[in-house]
């Protein structure tokens, strides 16, 4: 009973009702699969937690062999682990916050991208397929460890500064700040974990619905529509759209990891700036 | 049944995050969190400094290599130079000692010559005096011997002879010397 809930919970497309003809639109509830551990508790467990435990084992398994036993002169899958962390450290932490902050900041960075980068991929690799940041929970957490990390930096480096760089910016006629500041105010602390948060997260609902959508479309010209006759061509363009969006999910789940990744040491790097 | 998935479709707003998606959210970023703080991260930036190290003191031994090279070049040119100077100094030396062994050698030429040639004519000298003393006694006796044919009379009687003999050469020498004193007025 448990082996099938868990089989059936991680593979929903397999056991399909036998003739129906009703073509059935993705819904808001692909996100909200029914629960198969720990039903009741703070830790019920269902399909998505499941692939984000499994992303999670493969980062550790994947960076844990790669930095296990590291040469001067790397191995070739050494190399590919180096060129991650390498890409992270050079091309978004020292770049922005230069060598000494991007040191001090660089494991949140890096382990944003690259749990971010997990989590999107699983939205295109089967049999997951769905991203373990398609449900607000990651991307909110991550948006409010970032609105820590960036006020922390700007409060450790100088208060007042921060603050008054912040909240009023110079060069601004002192009468402006009515209106400034409360502006300044709600983007700083407020639209930013806002923005993060539905970025990514919308990117991932609305790229697994797309999937959904082309690729049942296509399973419903092809065969569950009995007397579909010449409409089941439609199915050659549908999986087409599917097989399109598939490869453009690829570049969004990188895009967005990138994306979150920068921005977080953007707003370090705007903390920790002497003058906007 | 039907109602029951009607309440939860109602209930699901993706905006709003269930406890266990922050949970579960909360573990996974926490685990991979630590690995890159705790594992990963060291462990590269180990690498990237012992890689680091490693190129500078690449670069490190090849500037000590190219200074020893320069070092032993400019020993070798100073040597050079230095055996020159050596080679120079030994042949002006050389020529120097081969001008004073010349001149030495002339000088003792020169005192051996001067030597033979006084040694020859002292020599000469001596045997002159010889000629001349046995040239006297000898004529002394034949004009004696000529005179007592001619005058009939012995002048053995040695005093009375050797007077004779002594006045003939007087008269002898004092014609030389008119002789050769009118020789030289005649030559004036």
């Amino acid at each position: 009973m448990l082996e099938h809930d868990l089989l059936s919970a991680l593979f929903p497309a397999l056991p399909l009702a036998a003739g129906e003809a009703e073509f059935h639109a993705p819904s808001i509830e692909e996100f909200f699969p029914p629960v198969v551990l720990f039903e009741g508790t703070p830790f019920e467990l269902n399909r998505i937690m499941i692939i984000r435990l499994i992303v999670t084992f493969a980062i550790v398994l994947f960076f844990y062999l790669g930095t296990r036993r590291m040469r001067l002169v790397p191995t070739r899958f050494q190399s590919v682990v180096e060129l991650g962390l390498q890409f992270v450290r050079v091309n978004i932490a020292e770049d922005l916050l230069g060598k000494k902050d991007g040191q001090r900041f660089l494991p949140l960075i890096t382990t944003i991208f690259f749990l971010v980068l997990g989590m999107n991929i699983t939205g295109i690799i089967p049999p997951f397929n769905i991203a373990g940041t398609s449900v607000i929970g990651i991307p909110l957490l991550l948006a409010i460890v970032v609105w820590f990390a960036f006020v922390y930096a700007g409060l450790r480096k100088s208060p007042g500064k921060f603050l008054r760089n912040t909240l009023f910016p110079p060069g601004v006629p002192w009468y402006f700040y009515v209106i400034v500041t409360p502006i300044e105010f709600v983007s700083t602390f407020i639209l930013r974990p806002v923005t993060l948060t539905l970025r990514l997260t919308m990117n991932m609902i609305v790229g697994h619905l797309l999937l959904v959508l082309f690729f049942s479309a296509t399973s419903f010209f092809l065969y569950e529509w009995q007397d579909a006759g010449l409409m089941r061509l439609f199915s050659v363009g549908t999986f087409a759209f599917g097989f399109a969006f598939t490869l453009f999910e690829i570049f969004v789940a990188f895009l967005q990891a990138y994306v979150f990744a920068l921005l977080t040491a953007v707003y370090i790097q705007l903390s920790l700036a002497e003058e906007h | 049944m039907l109602r029951a998935a009607h309440a939860e479709e109602a209930a699901h707003n993706p905006l709003i995050p269930a406890l266990p998606d922050l949970l579960w959210g909360a573990v996974c970023f926490a685990i991979i969190l630590a690995l890159f703080w705790w594992k990963v991260l060291p462990a590269v930036k180990k690498l990237l400094d012992e890689r680091a190290a490693k190129i500078e003191g690449g670069i490190e031994r090849a500037e000590q290599a190219q200074r020893e090279a320069a070092a032993a070049l400019d020993k070798y040119n100073a040597q050079l130079a230095e055996a020159r100077a050596e080679a120079a100094r030994i042949r002006e030396q050389a020529r120097e000692d081969g001008k004073r062994i010349l001149v030495e050698m002339r000088e003792q030429a020169q005192a051996e010559a001067a030597r033979i040639t006084a040694h020859a004519q002292a020599q000469i000298e001596a045997e002159r005096q010889a000629a001349v003393t046995s040239l006297r006694s000898e004529v002394g006796s034949l004009a004696i011997d000529l005179a007592s044919g001619v005058v009939g009379e012995s002048l053995t009687d040695d005093r009375r002879a050797r007077a004779l003999v002594d006045r003939f050469l007087a008269e002898l020498e004092a014609e030389g010397d008119g002789a050769r004193t009118a020789g030289a007025r005649t030559r004036a």
